[in-house]
């Protein structure tokens, strides 16, 4: 087990992991209420994911998401309004309403639009990973996918250059064990989808467990100071699940019970808060005023986003190219 | 000035925007390998010698790779130009094309755009199915690319500058059969021609008027540009007079230049290498149909590859691609009207 960080650094990860958690749980009913507009590909479930990667990266260090990426976004420091009101479709959204809930995302947190095919962002990542080694700067990409990205020929592609290259990027498999609604099992005959491939390109690699926020960080920061002195890509495989289906209305009726309880008894914000009690971090009455704060700011958040004004529909023909502004 | 070909007139806008600017760098399969050819059709050749293979980066044969590569750094600062060549293998990475590049500045509400430029040179040269195909008309349907087709020396070199320098992907079509590098391609034309050494751009969505005349306005890029003006002059001495337009770039495209034509001869005539079915001829002839039925007194033809992938023989590929010939054919008949 991981060492217990300082009060004010353990604190920060489960206030990031917890407002992910409300934040997807406040969709998810926003959405069975019928007020959320689109459908929702939701990471509650994956927060120790997003949290123990993303805590230590610089501003200036980019993030590659997946059509999962609020966890992802909210970390990297994209705001909780402008996420919230790109979910309703409205202007003020971090897309403008262009983009979606697949799409969200901020360059000037380093937060790089999310991207919704499957792999899609590995290549991209190798790019960004690319201009960070040209420019000589020591910031790294840290790119995100999932376990079906794995059988994507985007994966094989970027994957080689990245070791070839030696860029600075680092690769994470967020396996949470079903591509859509296909066990990984059915597709992939090796254990490890991203980690056991990681020799066929001379990337070193690690399987952590993707539920433990200490631990996925300990291999994050290793990953991320390998990127940074220039000698190479990591593939870190983070085994996780999510509490949620795919996408809207998936009941999950493909997972096994036995399975989902397993797993749900080893939730990643529960045991984490568990652990700040037992070993004396921080008191009941304490986290209860930080989950209190977290949840009043989303519900004023949702309050503003759902009477924020809409997009004009001839906004639709703006930013086919780009027109210049925001460089 | 110096008297160029299109291939060293590329090289030459390559080299002044990498000197230019830093953020500018060139990728692809063999772009410059010691000993080896600079891309497909030598454009690259030598430029590593003066930027190193850093800025000069060979790749893997990983289209999706290249295409990413030039996705990610195109959002975080950097101008990538890819060599593709052959444009065939656009194919390879079309997700990276239509659904990255061409979207994620729509996707992000413009927080964030793509400066990205691909090279792909195209044409028919006995090659077969794979290594022929005219492709521009594929992306002239996606909104948020920008498609150029240069057929000078003077186009190649300014047009390429301004690729380099739009902050938005551009696809370059290049014809096998127009390079004149030192790669030497059966039939191919010779189309050397003066080239300021001085940094100038052509601007996207002019079009140029290749030869004047009164009777017939033909539309043709690329090779076709130049076989329409033989046939014009075969056309003259039969007292039919052709107004030559090469589009230069097909998105934006200029639809006025060819307007202004029209109105003059009352018939249109668009030629591409490209096959007919939905190619872009089926776009301009759809837009004069549509705005300037009455300014046209014949029907519009579109003389264009037949609906075939391409053949290797020789006397199979010269009749499934346009030639002089039959565009000398349906403009005469046109001229009847």
């Amino acid at each position: 087990m991981v060492k217990m960080p300082k009060k004010e650094r353990a604190l920060g990860m489960y206030k990031d992991m917890y407002l992910i958690r409300q934040y997807e749980e406040a969709i998810y009913y926003l959405f069975l209420e019928g007020i959320m507009p689109g459908t929702i590909h939701q990471s509650h479930g994956q927060e120790a994911c997003a949290v123990g990667m993303i805590y230590d990266l610089r501003k200036e260090d980019y993030i590659l998401t997946t059509h999962r990426p609020a966890g992802h976004d909210l970390a990297k420091g994209v705001s909780l309004r402008s996420m919230m009101c790109e979910m309703f479709g409205k202007a003020e959204g971090c897309c403008k309403g262009k983009g979606g809930a697949m799409h969200t995302g901020d360059i000037s947190v380093g937060a790089i639009t999310a991207n919704a095919i499957v792999g899609g962002n590995l290549p991209i990542a190798a790019g960004v990973a690319l201009r960070c080694k040209m420019l000589k700067t020591d910031n790294v990409a840290v790119c995100f996918f999932g376990d079906g990205a794995s059988n994507e020929g985007a994966f094989h592609e970027a994957l080689n250059a990245a070791a070839v290259w030696k860029l600075p990027v680092v690769y994470v498999c967020e396996n949470n064990l079903y591509s859509a609604t296909t066990s990984i099992k059915m597709t992939t005959a090796v254990e490890n989808v991203a980690a056991d491939r990681g020799s066929a390109y001379g990337i070193p690699s690690e399987v952590v467990d993707g539920n433990d926020v200490l631990a996925v960080n300990e291999a994050a920061k290793k990953a991320i100071k390998r990127a940074r002195d220039g000698k190479g890509p990591t593939i870190l495989e983070l085994k996780t699940y999510r509490i949620g289906g795919h996408s809207r209305n998936d009941a999950c009726g493909y997972r096994p019970k036995e399975e989902e309880a397993e797993w749900f008894s080893r939730d990643p914000v529960t045991t984490f808060r568990n652990r700040l009690l037992a070993e004396g971090v921080a008191s009941e009455e304490e986290l209860q005023e930080v989950e209190g704060a977290i949840l009043a700011e989303i519900d004023e958040e949702i309050e503003y986003a759902k009477n924020a004004p809409e997009p004009q529909p001839e906004d639709a023909l703006t930013d086919v190219y780009w027109e210049g502004g925001i460089a | 000035m110096a008297e160029l070909s299109i291939a060293d007139a590329l090289k030459q806008a390559i080299r002044e925007e990498m000197r230019r600017d830093e953020a500018v760098f060139c990728l692809g399969e063999d772009v410059d390998i010691e000993g080896g050819m600079g891309g497909a059709f030598t454009v690259t050749k030598g430029l590593a010698e003066e930027f190193g293979n850093e800025r000069i980066l060979n790749t893997p044969i990983a289209e999706i790779l290249i295409g990413g590569v030039c996705v990610g750094a195109g959002i975080t600062g950097m101008r990538p130009v890819a060599d593709l060549q052959y444009g065939d293998f656009l194919f390879c990475m079309m997700d990276q094309l239509v659904n990255q590049a061409a979207k994620m500045c729509y996707m992000s509400g413009g927080t964030v755009h793509v400066p990205m430029v691909l090279r792909a040179p195209c044409g028919a040269t006995n090659r077969g199915a794979q290594h022929a195909q005219s492709l521009e008309s594929y992306f002239t349907h996606i909104p948020g690319l920008k498609v150029i087709c240069p057929s000078t020396p003077y186009d190649a070199k300014g047009m390429l500058k301004q690729a380099i320098r739009d902050d938005n992907p551009v696809l370059v079509f290049e014809h096998k059969l127009l390079y004149g590098g030192s790669r030497k391609e059966k039939d191919a034309m010779k189309v050397a021609g003066e080239v300021p050494e001085t940094d100038y751009t052509v601007e996207f969505g002019k079009a140029a008027v290749r030869r004047e005349g009164t009777d017939v306005t033909i539309v043709a890029n690329l090779l076709m540009s130049y076989r329409a003006q033989e046939a014009a002059v075969e056309l003259e001495k039969e007292g039919i007079s052709c107004e030559v337009i090469d589009p230069r770039s097909l998105v934006p495209f200029d639809y006025e230049t060819v307007e202004q034509s029209v109105k003059k001869t009352g018939k249109l005539c668009i030629v591409h290498e490209d096959t007919y079915n939905n190619g872009w001829g089926a776009q301009v002839a759809s837009h004069f149909a549509e705005h300037n039925i009455f300014d046209l007194d014949a029907p519009i033809k579109v003389v264009a590859a037949y609906d075939t992938p391409t053949p290797f023989a020789a006397p199979m590929e010269n009749y499934v691609i346009p030639s002089t010939k039959r565009i000398i054919e349906t403009v005469r008949e046109l001229a009847k009207f």
